[in-house]
C-alpha cells in the first residue's frame, strides 16, 4: 500500500513538474505579417497602420491571447511596389508566417492575391492567408476573387454608392469633377462615379475626369487650376496619403472653395493640412463611426488608449481592429492556426465592431458586409480630433449594412 | 481659357523658380567638383525640417534666415570632413559617399521628426490671396516664393560676375589646377561653394515646405527632377539651370492643363482611332497623364542632340 501511494505521489509530482513548464513558459506567439510601405512617400500611412495593428494585437493579448498564444505583428516594408511585395512575401513564407495583412494600394493587393493563390495551389503544406484591410478595388472580390483572400474594408463601389446617394440628394450639385491616382483603384473610383451618377442623376455633368501619376506629383496647383477652369461645383477624389495632402493644399491656395467628396481626406497629416479651409466642405466616406459626435463607448476608449501611446497619430483605420479580431476568433473557432481550417472558419463569420456595427464576412466573395458612413471635416463638437489639430470628422450620414450591400460576380474556386 | 493660360503660366513660373533654387546649388557643385551630389535634395529636406522647428519658436521669417545658415554650415562640414577625404579616391567614391549621406539624412529625419507629415504652415501674413482673377485666386505666398527666387538669382549672378570671389569660382569651374597654381586655396573654395549650394537648397526647402508638404519622402520627390534640370541646362551653368528650370516648370504645368490625347492628335493628322486592339490604351493616354514624364523625355532628347546641355561647355 505504501509503495502504491509512493508511486502515485511520484507520478503526480512528475506530472506536475512535466506539466508546469508547458503552462508557465508562454507558447510560441502566433506571428502575423504586415506587408505595407514603411519607407518612401507613403511611409507615414504604413507606419500608422503598423502601430494600429500592434495596438489591436495588444488588446487581444491582454485578454488572454489566442489558444493560449500571443499575437505578434511583424512588419515588412514593400515600398508600395508590387515587385517588392512579392519579394517580401517570399520572406514571409520563409519565416513560416501564415497570415498576411496588407492594405495600401490595390495594385499591390492584386499582386499579392495572385502570388498567394499560386503558392497555395502549389504547396498545400505551407499555405498562407491574405487578409486585406484596406485595398478597395472592387475587382478583388468580383472578377479577380479567390478563396485565400478576405477583405475587411468596404470596397470602392460600396463607398461610391453611398457617396453618390448623398450627391444625388443635393440638388445644388450640377457639375462634378473626378480626379484620382492613375492605377486600378483610381480608375475604379472614376468608373463607378460616372456610372452611378449617370443612373442616379443623369442631369449632372461630369466636367472632368482626370488621372495623375501616383506619388509623383509635386505641386497640384495645375490640376486645381484645371478644376476651376472647368467650372466644377463638386470634386470627387480617391486620393490618399501624400497625394491627398498635396491636392488639399493646392485647393486651399488656389481659392477652390467647392465641396470635396473623398475616400481618404483625413489623418496622417491631411486633416491638419486642410485645417480651417475645409470646414463643412470636405466629406469622407468610410467604414466606421468617426467618433464624433457621441462615439460608442468601446470606440471612444479605444481611441483614447491609442492616443496615449501615439499622441501624433490617429485610429484612422478601425477596420484593422475588426480584421485582427475576426482572424483571432476564426483561429479560436478552428482550434488551430491551420490555414485551411481558419479560412473555413472566417467564411460567414460575424462580428460586432468597436462602433457597435454587426458585420458579416460574406461567403460568396469574402467581402465583409458592413455599413458605410459619410462624415464631414469640422471643428465643431469634436471630442476625438485628428492629427491633434482640433479638427476632426463628424457623422453626417450612415448607410446600413443591408443597404450598402453590393452584388458580386465572384465565382469562387474552392479547394477540394 | 485665358484664365487657364494665365494661371498655368504663373504656376509654371513658381514651380520653375523653385526648381532653379534647388538646381543652382547643384549645378555649381557639379560643375566645380565634378560631383553628382545625390545628397543635394536631402539638404533641401533638412532646410524644410529645420525651418519647421525654428518657426515654432521664433516665427517664420527668422527661420527663413537661420535654417539655410545652419544647413549651409552642415554642408560645409560634410565637405570638409567627408567629401574632401573621399575626394582622393576619385569620382566614384564621391558619388557613393553623397549617396550614403542622402540615405543617412533620410533616416535621421525620420528618427528625429517621425514619419507622418509635419504641419508646417504658411505664415499668416502671407496666407492670403494676393489677387483674384476670374474665379481663381493667386496666393500671396507664391508671389513671395517668386520674389525670393529672383533675389537668389540676382545674388548668384552678381557674386559670380562682379566679385573677385566669383572670378575665382568661375576659374575653378574650368581650370581648377591653374587656379591652385596661382596660389588660391581650391579646397577651401570647394568647401564654400558646397556650403552655399547646400544653403540655397535649404532656402528652397524653407519656402517649399509649407506648399509641397514637409515629410520624409520630400527629398525623393524632387531629387531626380533636379538632375534633369542640371543636365538640360548644361553642367556648371547657372544661366542654363535658370532657363532649364523655367522651361521644365512651364512645360509640365501646361501639359497638365491640356486635355488632348494621342488618339486626338493622330485623328487630327488623319489616322483613325483604333477602337480595339493592343494600342487602344495608348490611344486614350492624355497629355496630362504623361506630363510628369515629359522632363525625362526632354532629358533624353537633349543628351542625343546636344550632350553639353543648353549652355554647357564641357561634357564631363
Amino acid at each position: 500500500m505504501r509503495t502504491w501511494t509512493r508511486l502515485l505521489l511520484l507520478v503526480i509530482v512528475l506530472a506536475v513538474v512535466a506539466g508546469v513548464p508547458s503552462h508557465a513558459t508562454p507558447a510560441d506567439p502566433i506571428r502575423i505579417a504586415f506587408v505595407d510601405p514603411l519607407s518612401g512617400p507613403f511611409a507615414a500611412t504604413g507606419e500608422n497602420g503598423l502601430n494600429q495593428f500592434k495596438y489591436a494585437a495588444d488588446g487581444i493579448n491582454k485578454a488572454g491571447g489566442v489558444l493560449g498564444r500571443q499575437l505578434e505583428i511583424v512588419g515588412f516594408d514593400n515600398k508600395v511596389s508590387p515587385q517588392e511585395s512579392l519579394i517580401q512575401l517570399k520572406k514571409v513564407i520563409g519565416e513560416n508566417i501564415q497570415f498576411v495583412f496588407q492594405g495600401n494600394s490595390s495594385g499591390v493587393a492584386h499582386a499579392i492575391s495572385d502570388a498567394v493563390q499560386k503558392n497555395n495551389e502549389r504547396d498545400a503544406a505551407n499555405r498562407i492567408l491574405y487578409l486585406n484591410y484596406s485595398a478597395v478595388d472592387p475587382a478583388l472580390t468580383n472578377e479577380k476573387c479567390q478563396y485565400w483572400h478576405f477583405r475587411f474594408d468596404a470596397h470602392s463601389d460600396m463607398k461610391m454608392a453611398a457617396l453618390t446617394d448623398v450627391i444625388a440628394a443635393n440638388k445644388s450639385i450640377k457639375k462634378v469633377y473626378i480626379i484620382g491616382q492613375d492605377y486600378s483603384f483610381g480608375k475604379a473610383v472614376a468608373e463607378a462615379a460616372v456610372t452611378m451618377l449617370g443612373k442616379k442623376r443623369p442631369d449632372i455633368q461630369i466636367v472632368g475626369n482626370e488621372l495623375h501619376p501616383i506619388g509623383k506629383v509635386k505641386d497640384f496647383s495645375p490640376y486645381v487650376q484645371k478644376i476651376v477652369a472647368a467650372g466644377a461645383d463638386t470634386v470627387i477624389t480617391g486620393n490618399w496619403g501624400a497625394d491627398m495632402v498635396g491636392l488639399a493644399k493646392a485647393a486651399n491656395d488656389g481659392g477652390l472653395k467647392v465641396p470635396f467628396y473623398t475616400y481618404y481626406a483625413a489623418s496622417d497629416g491631411i486633416t491638419a493640412a486642410i485645417g480651417a479651409a475645409g470646414i463643412d466642405r470636405i466629406r469622407l466616406v468610410h467604414e466606421t463611426h468617426p467618433g464624433n459626435p457621441n462615439a460608442p463607448k468601446a470606440l471612444g476608449d479605444y481611441i483614447t488608449g491609442y492616443r496615449k501611446l501615439h499622441p501624433q497619430n490617429d485610429v484612422n483605420q478601425p477596420r484593422i481592429n475588426t480584421g485582427l479580431n475576426m482572424l483571432a476568433q476564426a483561429i479560436k473557432r478552428a482550434g488551430t492556426t491551420d490555414v485551411d481550417k481558419v479560412a473555413a472558419a472566417l467564411e460567414g463569420a460575424e462580428f460586432t465592431t468597436l462602433g457597435g456595427d454587426h458585420v458579416v464576412m460574406r461567403k460568396e466573395d469574402h467581402q465583409l458586409q458592413m455599413p458605410v458612413y459619410i462624415s464631414v471635416h469640422t471643428n465643431k463638437n469634436i471630442k476625438y480630433d485628428l492629427d491633434a489639430s482640433g479638427y476632426g470628422l463628424s457623422l453626417e450620414h450612415k448607410v446600413e449594412r443591408e443597404k450598402a450591400m453590393q452584388p458580386t460576380t465572384c465565382k469562387m474556386q474552392r479547394p477540394a | 481659357m485665358l484664365q487657364l493660360v494665365v494661371f498655368s503660366l504663373l504656376n509654371g513660373l513658381v514651380y520653375g523658380m523653385l526648381l532653379f533654387m534647388l538646381s543652382s546649388g547643384l549645378t555649381l557643385i557639379f560643375g566645380m567638383m565634378g560631383v553628382l551630389n545625390f545628397a543635394h535634395a536631402s539638404f533641401y529636406m533638412l532646410g524644410a525640417y529645420f525651418a519647421y522647428t525654428l518657426s515654432q519658436h521664433l516665427g517664420f521669417f527668422p527661420a527663413l534666415l537661420l535654417a539655410p545658415v545652419l544647413v549651409g554650415l552642415l554642408g560645409a562640414l560634410v565637405e570638409r570632413h567627408g567629401l574632401r577625404r573621399v575626394h582622393r579616391f576619385g569620382h566614384l567614391a564621391e558619388l557613393i559617399f553623397t549617396f550614403g549621406v542622402a540615405i543617412v539624412v533620410g533616416e535621421i529625419v525620420q528618427l528625429v521628426w517621425g514619419r507622418p507629415a509635419k504641419s508646417y504652415q504658411v505664415p499668416a501674413v502671407l496666407d492670403v490671396p494676393l489677387f483674384r482673377l476670374w474665379s481663381s485666386s493667386f496666393p500671396a505666398y507664391k508671389a513671395f516664393m517668386l520674389v525670393i527666387a529672383i533675389l537668389i538669382f540676382g545674388f548668384i549672378f552678381v557674386v559670380l560676375t562682379r566679385t573677385r570671389a566669383g572670378l575665382i569660382i568661375q576659374a575653378s569651374l574650368t581650370h581648377p589646377q591653374m587656379v591652385a597654381m596661382l596660389g588660391h586655396n581650391v579646397p577651401r573654395v570647394f568647401m564654400i561653394v558646397f556650403g552655399i549650394g547646400s544653403a540655397l537648397a535649404a532656402v528652397a526647402g524653407v519656402i517649399a515646405g509649407p506648399v509641397l508638404g514637409t515629410f520624409p519622402g520630400m527629398a525623393e520627390v524632387l531629387g531626380s527632377i533636379v538632375f534633369v534640370v542640371v543636365v538640360i541646362g548644361g553642367l556648371g551653368s547657372v544661366t542654363g539651370a535658370f532657363v532649364a528650370s523655367l522651361l521644365i516648370g512651364i512645360v509640365q504645368t501646361f501639359a497638365v492643363a491640356l486635355n488632348g490625347s494621342f488618339g486626338d492628335a493622330l485623328l487630327a493628322v488623319g489616322v483613325p482611332e483604333s477602337a480595339s486592339g493592343p494600342l487602344h490604351d495608348v490611344w486614350k493616354v492624355t497629355v496630362a497623364q504623361v506630363a510628369p514624364v515629359l522632363p525625362y523625355v526632354l532629358l533624353v532628347a537633349m543628351l542625343i542632340v546636344r550632350p553639353t546641355g543648353l549652355f554647357g561647355t564641357r561634357e564631363t
